[in-house]
């Protein structure tokens, strides 16, 4: 038989490592700060740099350790491990350095742009229509040169990790295309397609995928990899992870709606999520015990060789928060888990444990192989494993704390039906679990920097090989499968087949649970008494999704006495038929606001804008100087309107031209009336006033139903 | 009002999940049934797939 000659390249998986580093330790680094900005607001230095406060950090941060440090792990794992288990070099070089630096380009404009406040407000979606576009431009690039590959391979079986490699690549371009759709109103502005509740289940269809088929299948795919090769013995059963692969992409796709339980999502579409949420566990413990019992027999080696010891954490890690996110699932559980730390927790032990640990396990495994060298320092290794583990349960620990003593102080009331703690009350409470939670972050972080030291001196001591030979037979055309192999042979011949596949498994749950809330749209019921927003309070608005309001307040109030008691009426699914992009939030480090139109006067906002402790002792929300300096843009305002009337927002004919004028009124009017009663001054086109114009009119198109 | 009495006019919104559930059910048993249909040998072989190269 003749034997090919060909070599597989180190370079792109060498790049693509550093790559993962270098941003993993800038997002955590982020994260880090971003925690201690929560524990001391002083931090944010607003009054220096805008671009820095909280709700404009975090989703850098939050995008960063998602799309910078994930993906480039994951396509580390991917230019490593599928040239081997096909047994050809990757399709096209060319194309693999196009995608590096693609991506690394789309990071830093990302990075950058958020910085800036440009943002569409919807969460890990935040990057604006022109990076959406590279985005999905490399991300095409990425396809076409995996699927080359594939075409090309000397190995007949696609081994299970790269089905779960296919299965992420093909649903992460659906999620992504689908959850974009926006009218842009200008260079790195737009606002989403959809309104509302479809916004809402759109993005959080989208968000929960995004969990499913960016943070865990293509881990799953390294884990089926790397695994097996760190323990030197094949996975526990491959029967298994078939079921798993498949059942995993089958129900995933369905489980969004459990980011929206009491909220203004139909029922039905509620009650879906759980279900399919709560069916979740079993494919992914399935996959967590194929992990863990590839190990049988060889625990011995796992007290010794760290990469294993980041392994077991990490798919231990993998099982907790899998087990954990169904139960978040449960309405209620859900009530307490919501808006609370409790997901801020659950999801760092999926990303620090499951996604951080399976990453380190995996440098520390491939970089000595990359430099055919042994790894520098084991101990240091087995100090990083041990300092790693201790800062997420600092980070977790106190976070879950946190959350079931604001859940119980939220809801108690007093023998005379009061309320017995106000918000402000339960934050100040909740500031040394922040500040245990950073410290926590910290020796996380600090346990990387460990990393990132013996990696070097590795690299250091050996050689980089740029690639590694290799030959196998070329793959015959005449191949007839075993007869009693029928199904087996059909699908392992037709990679392609197993990708559309794959998009019609992941299709099936999108389009069920699409269709309908698109019908939903007609079956709201106009609540005669809503209406578009003014120009100002447009702009206002535009104001609050770029400084990342929505990081820290929700706009929904559930359906529960002690939220009806303390914000206000509860939400319904017809006030938000205008709002392009949705603005529920997920997490309320500060008070719900979908009522706070006319609870306080103008002035109030006026100087709790300038300084939130003024207004309310004790608040730890940054403070907006540059609101007060910065002009209303009014260049933008006719395109502004002109978008949202061709998305069907019932402005007048022709009203874009006139707008300015309307707007100029009312600011004119809310800066008399500031100096009128409170002797405040202020120009009237200061974005102040567009902000006070729109916080004075959230939430209160019904309650003037009533009147 | 609750959302559920204006989604009645989506007709037969409770077939949704009762659909959903059937289909996964049908689904995971033909994987589960194509799944054991692999022969034994071959999964022997796919499953060491990983583990070329490794020489230590």
């Amino acid at each position: 038989m003749n034997l090919d000659k060909f070599s597989y390249d180190n370079k792109l998986p060498r790049l693509f490592a550093i790559a993962c580093i270098f941003w993993g330790a800038t997002g955590m680094l982020l994260g880090v700060i971003a925690a201690f900005q929560l524990a001391f607001p002083i931090l944010n230095f607003s009054e220096y740099f805008p671009h820095l406060t909280f709700g404009r950090l975090r989703p850098v941060h939050t995008n960063a350790v998602i799309f910078a440090f994930v993906g480039n792990a994951i396509f580390t794992g991917v230019y490593y491990s599928i040239p081997r288990l096909l047994k050809t070099p990757m399709w096209s070089e060319k194309l693999g350095k196009i995608h590096f630096w693609g991506w690394q380009f789309i990071i830093v404009c990302a990075a950058v742009s958020l910085l800036m406040g440009f943002t569409t407000g919807k969460e890990y979606a935040e990057l604006e229509w022109p990076i959406d576009i590279m985005i999905t431009l490399i991300w095409v690039v990425f396809g076409f040169n995996m699927f080359g590959t594939i075409l090309t391979r000397r190995e007949r079986h696609l081994y299970v990790a790269i089905w779960f490699f296919i299965g992420s690549w093909v649903t992460v371009a659906l999620l992504h295309i689908v959850n974009s759709f926006e009218i842009p109103v200008s260079f790195m502005k737009s606002y989403s397609w959809y309104a509302g509740v479809q916004d809402a289940l759109v993005q959080w269809w989208y968000g929960h995928n995004a969990v499913a088929f960016f943070l865990t299948t293509p881990f799953l795919g390294l884990m089926y990899y790397f695994l097996p090769k760190a323990a030197d013995r094949p996975v526990y059963s491959y029967r298994l992870s078939i079921v798993h692969f498949w059942s995993l992409i089958f129900l995933y796709i369905w489980a969004g709606p459990h980011h929206l339980l009491y909220t203004a999502l139909p029922d039905w579409a509620q009650s879906l999520g759980t279900v399919f949420s709560i069916m979740l566990i079993l494919p992914s413990w399935g996959g967590m015990l194929n992990g863990l019992f590839t190990l049988r027999g060889a625990w011995d080696k796992v007290r010794e060789d760290p990469v294993l010891k980041f392994f077991v954490v990490a798919v231990t890690c993998y099982g907790m928060s899998t087990f954990e996110g169904p139960m978040m699932s449960l309405k209620n559980v859900n009530a307490i888990s919501h808006y609370s730390d409790w997901t801020v927790a659950h999801v760092h032990i999926g990303a620090l444990g499951w996604n951080g640990f399976l990453a380190f396990g995996m440098m520390y495994w491939l970089i000595p192989r990359l430099y055919k060298t042994k790894l520098y320092s084991v101990k240091l290794a087995s100090t990083h494993f041990w300092i790693g583990t201790l800062g997420i349960l600092l980070y977790a620990i106190p976070m879950y704390w946190s959350a079931f003593r604001s859940y119980f102080m939220m809801k108690a009331f007093t023998p005379e039906g009061q309320l017995q703690y106000e918000f402000i009350d339960i934050v100040q409470t909740i500031i040394p679990f922040y500040i245990m939670r950073a410290v926590g972050g910290t020796i996380f972080l600090i346990g990387v920097f460990i990393m990132i030291y013996n990696l070097i001196k590795t690299a250091k001591a050996g050689v980089f090989q740029t690639q590694e030979d290799a030959e196998a037979a070329p793959l015959t055309k005449a191949y007839r499968a075993p007869s009693n192999a029928i199904w087996h042979s059909f699908l392992e011949r037709k990679p392609l087949l197993l990708l559309t596949l794959s998009l019609l498994v992941v299709g099936i749950g999108g389009i069920v649970e699409m269709v309908p809330t698109f019908l939903v749209k007609e079956n709201i019921p106009t609540i005669s008494s809503v209406k578009p927003y003014s120009p100002l309070e447009l702009q206002g608005r535009d104001i609050y999704i770029r400084e990342g309001c929505y990081n820290c307040h929700s706009q929904m109030i559930r359906p529960f006495r002690y939220e009806v008691k303390r914000y206000g009426e509860y939400s319904k699914a017809g006030e938000y038929v205008y709002d392009h992009p949705f603005q529920w939030g997920s997490k309320r480090t500060g008070p719900d606001l979908a009522r706070i139109g006319g609870k306080y006067g103008d002035a109030w906002h006026f100087n709790h804008m300038l300084e939130p402790t003024s207004m309310a002792p004790g608040s730890i929300m940054p403070s907006y100087p540059s609101l007060f300096e910065n002009n209303i843009e009014i260049n933008s305002t006719r395109s502004k309107i002109h978008a949202m009337r061709k998305m069907g927002v019932p402005y007048p004919d022709g009203y874009e031209a006139i707008a300015n004028n309307d707007l100029q009124k009312q600011a004119k009017e809310i800066a008399y009336k500031l100096k009128k009663d409170n002797d405040i001054s202020i120009p009237n086109n200061k974005e102040i006033l567009a902000i006070i114009a729109y916080l004075q009119r959230v939430g209160k198109d019904i309650k003037l139903e009533k009147h | 009002m609750k959302f559920s009495t204006y989604l009645e006019k989506i007709s037969g919104v409770s077939v949704y999940p009762l659909i959903s559930l059937l289909m996964f059910v049908a689904f995971f048993a033909i994987v589960t049934i194509w799944m054991y249909s692999i022969n034994k040998t071959e999964i022997e072989r796919i499953e060491k797939l990983p583990l070329e190269g490794n020489e230590d």
